[in-house]
């Protein structure tokens, strides 16, 4: 019931907050606000209640789960359920609900009801897919959030929204068929070994394929993933996305969309296809530190503050990917430290643009200069959150990538090592992007005033958040990976798989 | 032999949808004879659909019958009867404004409404080739009048005589078709077609193939797959805008049935050729469907080509031959049906229709429909309703969650995957995302600041869509969302549809 819950909440609040705005113009960000204090305050008390279940090694790993009939042809059913990392991403989501509908406060002057359903919807889609354990269900919410995320681009975007919403929406539409099309062949090849049509999650697991078959499939599901997440050869749309989206859009595409995808990773690809996810493991993993590298040495060549934070995202994602294809305790414990980390730091970062840019009106780094001495606390966050990005020890970031790195050590040196070299390049971009933004003189002459109490809470609570994920990273850790810790039926028939 | 009588009589009961069909049309003809106004000759159509639609859920119980050798009455035809009828009414509901509400002598256009709805029930009944050839002629005839209604501007006439030898040269080649066929095995039921051809030493010979192929190409024009698609937006733009939903849903939908029917019934699907040439007409259907609707600016234009990528999409869960294609083919045609119904809606209810009485002048004559792009500038701001149901209509035909669309392209494709129709498969994934590009092209259109829209010299005073309008494009609205969310029960409905083998 409360899984439900925990979307019905978000879907009703946009439609709410969309006819609150015919009432009161100013009404609909409360509303917006007021939902998405109320999903996360939901979400706390869910962690809350299950941190203790979750310590103990053998709980049986679901926290929460609700089933209803749907459409019974096809035997799909309206089945959630959240166990550690779909709990740890909700969490992820509703803090950084709050955070989008903050950042928006003053920036979405024009039609905030809609804004404000878009980015409401856009949420529920995302909860929607963190929870679904039906692959219908899970494939519905995961095209379900594109559309207000693409109105959101294409209406209160920057200069080239319509070029980056339609990329954006034909890049995720196209490669989602791709999946639905895997779904059914897997939901088919189960159909013909067993005669139950089903699209459940738990069903499929373990189905009977021959190796050539679920490499197909499996390859179905990593491109769709692999268009979310991103991984190299398919990121094209997200500087672009990422750039033009308002504020609140780059908050939620960074922090949101994009885990989208490497959960899909975690929660699908392996369980469900073990073998031929081992053997394409290496091709993944390849490609991951290739994002790694690529993402930042594109970074540090930006001269457009978000594009520059866009590349960080796919460098940083790439850890997540290397994580996740490594499978083993410590790598995908790394891989959702990474996952939520770099959702708040990132998320961060794209405040501190959205900041700057409505100040200024430009993104470009090369007419900022020397914006310490005006905006002193603005570069303080900049300075703070650019080091998180970074993986300097302390942070969130380093957890994550640190323990990505301690687990690929033992899948393969090699990459490890080549994965390792993003540590110097991500300095090199970050300390970039803190010298041209805000070292120097104030040579452009910028009079601009500082950090409203509203922003400064927003990032303040951010660069809390980080330096607990930093310092004490159990809970998290303790939330996440116990696919691994405790294997279910899943990391089992993985490691039988490598047996083999 | 006393049996007779009531088999005569629970034949007619069987067959009362369509005679009532028919006997309406008679009843709107002689009501307009005797009392010229459109008003009470409108509302006589809409009760005379009502009613033959009610019939339909009345002798349900009755079950699937053989009336004569050329119609039979089962499920299927019953749905898709319904189908029709259901569509019809939407069409007459939109006429009625368009074309000058109650200033105007349009009464004229619901006789010829109501004869091709009869012309489709009679297709998607039909089980054998005469009644084929008379439900075909009875519909396109009076297409040929619907298209070309006003009758003193320049593009409907353009397009009704286009639809004219298109139409005469499809039925050209479906009669010679039917010849080839009847010369190599002597009959003319599609069932009896069909148990000739299951004998072991039975195939099509060469007479036979080339007349299947012949029928094919016949149905293809009608259908506008690929090869034979030039007319359609041509035609679609020239016509009236609600004339246009009509063609691109009743006229293709009661040809798709048919031709499932013909397949399934006579056996046709076992013939490789003809197959094949099917799916490759699917394939290329698809693609210059999708990459030709790029190229437009009309509104109509992109429309048309959309419903011939449609119609490519169905095809590939038609190729499946199994129970499950014919539930497949139901739903996303009942989807299409929807949302082609609604588009046009909208575009008909922005348009200024035409309004030529037979005084003639001192009305203001549309030169053409609203269908440039830039008609919809900003309409998300100006209209939001309108433009709101717009979206619906083009994410359904996107085949974005919450809509039909998506339950439609949903259950093609598992027609299809569960077929291993790989390639076909492919080819939809591929033309669906190429078709994003021009549906979201429309509706970046209708969110453009509306200050452009203001400015801009072409837009044209609009006319505000009466009561009937609101209220039907609101239905199919909801009718999209709610179906979209809820597909079950329309599900339930299709799973009694089978093409009973009536012998």
């Amino acid at each position: 019931m409360i899984l439900s819950a925990l979307i019905f909440i978000l879907v009703a609040g946009g439609l709410l907050s969309w006819m609150a705005n015919r009432w009161h113009p100013d009404s609909a960000k409360w509303v917006a606000l007021a939902t998405v204090g109320i999903e996360l305050v939901l979400t706390i008390w869910l962690w809350l209640q299950s941190a203790s279940a979750m310590a103990l090694p053998a709980h049986g790993g679901w926290l929460a789960e609700t089933r209803a009939e749907w459409i019974p042809r096809f035997g799909v059913s309206f089945h959630l359920a959240m166990d550690g990392i779909s709990l740890v991403l909700v969490v992820l989501t509703a803090f950084l609900g709050v955070v989008s509908v903050a950042c928006s406060w003053t920036e979405i002057q024009e039609r905030a009801g809609f804004f404000y359903f878009n980015l409401l919807w856009t949420l529920a889609g995302a909860v929607g897919v963190f929870l679904a354990l039906d692959l219908f269900l899970f494939f519905f919410f995961w095209e379900l959030m594109l559309v207000p995320m693409y109105f959101m681009i294409a209406i209160w975007g920057h200069e080239k929204r319509q070029y980056a919403a339609i990329k954006f929406f034909i890049f995720a539409e196209g490669s989602g068929l791709l999946m639905l099309v895997a779904i059914l062949a897997l939901v088919f090849a189960h159909y013909r070994s067993t005669g139950v049509l089903t699209f459940d999650y738990f069903e499929l697991l373990n189905t009977a394929m021959s190796p050539s078959t679920e490499l197909w499939i499996m390859l179905g599901f990593f491109i769709a993933f692999a268009v979310k997440a991103p991984i190299v050869p398919f990121h094209t749309w997200l500087p672009d996305a990422h750039t033009e989206a308002p504020t609140a859009g780059s908050v939620i595409l960074a922090g949101v969309l994009l885990k989208t995808g490497t959960y899909g990773l975690l929660r699908f690809v392996v369980p469900l296809f073990p073998e031929a996810a081992g053997y394409f493991a290496p091709v993944a993993m390849a490609l991951g530190a290739t994002g790694v590298l690529y993402g930042a040495f594109l970074a540090f060549a930006q001269t457009d503050f978000k594009r520059l934070v866009a590349y960080t995202s796919v460098s940083h994602l790439g850890f997540a990917v290397l994580g996740i294809f490594a499978w083993n305790p410590w790598s995908l414990g790394g891989a959702v430290m990474q996952m939520i980390a770099h959702g708040i730091s990132t998320g961060a970062l794209f405040v501190i643009a959205g900041i700057l840019q409505e100040r200024t009106h430009t993104r470009d780094m090369r007419r900022f200069e020397g914006l310490w001495s005006v905006m002193p606390r603005l570069a303080a966050m900049g300075l703070f959150f650019a080091i998180a990005a970074l993986g300097l020890p302390g942070m969130g970031n380093f957890v994550g990538e640190f323990l990505v790195l301690m687990g690929l050590y033992r899948a393969s040196s090699v990459l490890a090592s080549v994965a390792a070299v993003a540590f110097v390049a991500s300095v090199v971009y970050a300390l970039a992007l803190v010298q041209k933004t805000f070292h120097g003189e104030n040579t452009h002459g910028w009079q601009l005033h500082d950090l409203s109490s509203r922003e400064m809470a927003t990032l303040c609570s951010m660069a809390a958040i980080t330096l607990w994920l930093g310092l004490y990273p159990q809970p998290v850790l303790d939330a996440a990976p116990d696919i691994a810790n405790s294997p279910p039926a899943v990391a089992a028939a993985h490691q039988e798989g490598n047996a083999e | 032999m006393n049996t007779l009588p009531s088999a005569l009589h629970s034949n007619l009961m069987a067959l009362s949808p369509l005679i009532l069909l028919a006997g309406s049309a008679v009843v709107v003809m002689l009501a307009s004879a005797f009392y010229r106004h459109p008003r009470p000759v409108m509302m006589l159509t809409l009760a005379g659909l009502i009613l033959s639609f009610a019939s339909l859920f009345l002798f349900r119980g009755i079950g699937s019958r053989q009336v004569t050798a050329l119609l039979v009455l089962d499920h299927y035809a019953l749905f898709f009867i319904g189908l029709i009828v259901a569509a019809t009414f939407v069409v007459a509901v939109l006429c009625y404004r368009y074309f000058g509400g109650s200033e105007s002598r349009h009464e004229a256009l619901y006789i010829l409404l109501l004869l091709a709805a009869l012309g489709g029930g009679v297709l998607v009944a039909s089980s054998h080739f005469a009644s084929f050839l008379l439900g075909l002629e009875l519909l396109s005839i009076s297409l040929f009048a619907l298209i070309a209604y006003p009758r003193f501007t320049e593009r409907p006439l353009e397009a009704g005589i286009k639809y004219l030898i298109l139409a005469g040269f499809s039925s050209g080649l479906l009669l010679f078709g039917m010849a080839l066929v009847y010369a190599q095995l002597g009959t003319m039921q599609f069932a009896k077609i069909g148990t000739m051809l299951t004998a072991p030493d039975q195939a099509l010979e060469l007479y036979g193939l080339a007349g299947l192929a012949l029928i094919v190409t016949g149905v293809g024009f009608k259908l506008a797959l690929v090869p034979f698609h030039m007319w359609t937006p041509d035609v679609y733009e020239g016509a009236p805008a609600p004339i246009t939903a009509f063609i691109a849903t009743v006229s293709k939908g009661a040809m798709l049935a048919l031709l499932l029917r013909y397949f399934l019934m006579a056996g046709a699907h076992q013939s490789q050729p003809i197959t094949l040439a099917l799916s490759l007409v699917a394939v290329t259907t698809i693609l210059v469907g999708n990459l030709l609707a790029l190229l437009q600016d009309n509104i109509k234009r992109i429309l048309a080509y959309s419903s011939i990528a449609q119609l490519g999409y169905l095809l590939v869960g038609f190729l499946a031959f199994d129970p499950l294609a014919i539930e497949a083919v139901a739903y996303f045609l009942t989807a299409y049906f929807v949302t082609m119904l609604g588009a046009f809606g909208v575009v008909t209810v922005l348009s200024g229709g035409f309004n030529n009485g037979s005084e003639g002048e001192s009305h203001r004559v549309a030169e053409r429909d609203s269908d440039r792009l830039a008609d919809y500038a900003g309409l998300f701001w100006h209209r939001p309703w309108l433009a709101g149901v717009f979206t619906a209509m083009l994410l359904s035909l996107a085949g974005i969650p919450l809509t039909m669309g998506f339950i439609g392209k949903f259950y093609i494709l598992t027609a299809g995957v569960e077929a291993s129709l790989w390639i076909p498969v492919i080819v939809l994934v591929v033309g669906s995302t190429i078709g994003l590009f021009y549906y979201l092209r429309i509706i970046a259109v209708m969110c453009a600041p509306s200050s452009q829209a203001i400015t801009e010299p072409t837009m044209r005073p609009v006319a505000s869509p009466s009561l009937g309008e609101s209220v039907t494009l609101a239905a199919l609205a909801l009718l999209l969302i709610w179906l979209g969310v809820f597909p079950a029960q329309l599900i339930d409905v299709l799973e009694g549809i089978t093409v009973v083998d009536l012998t």
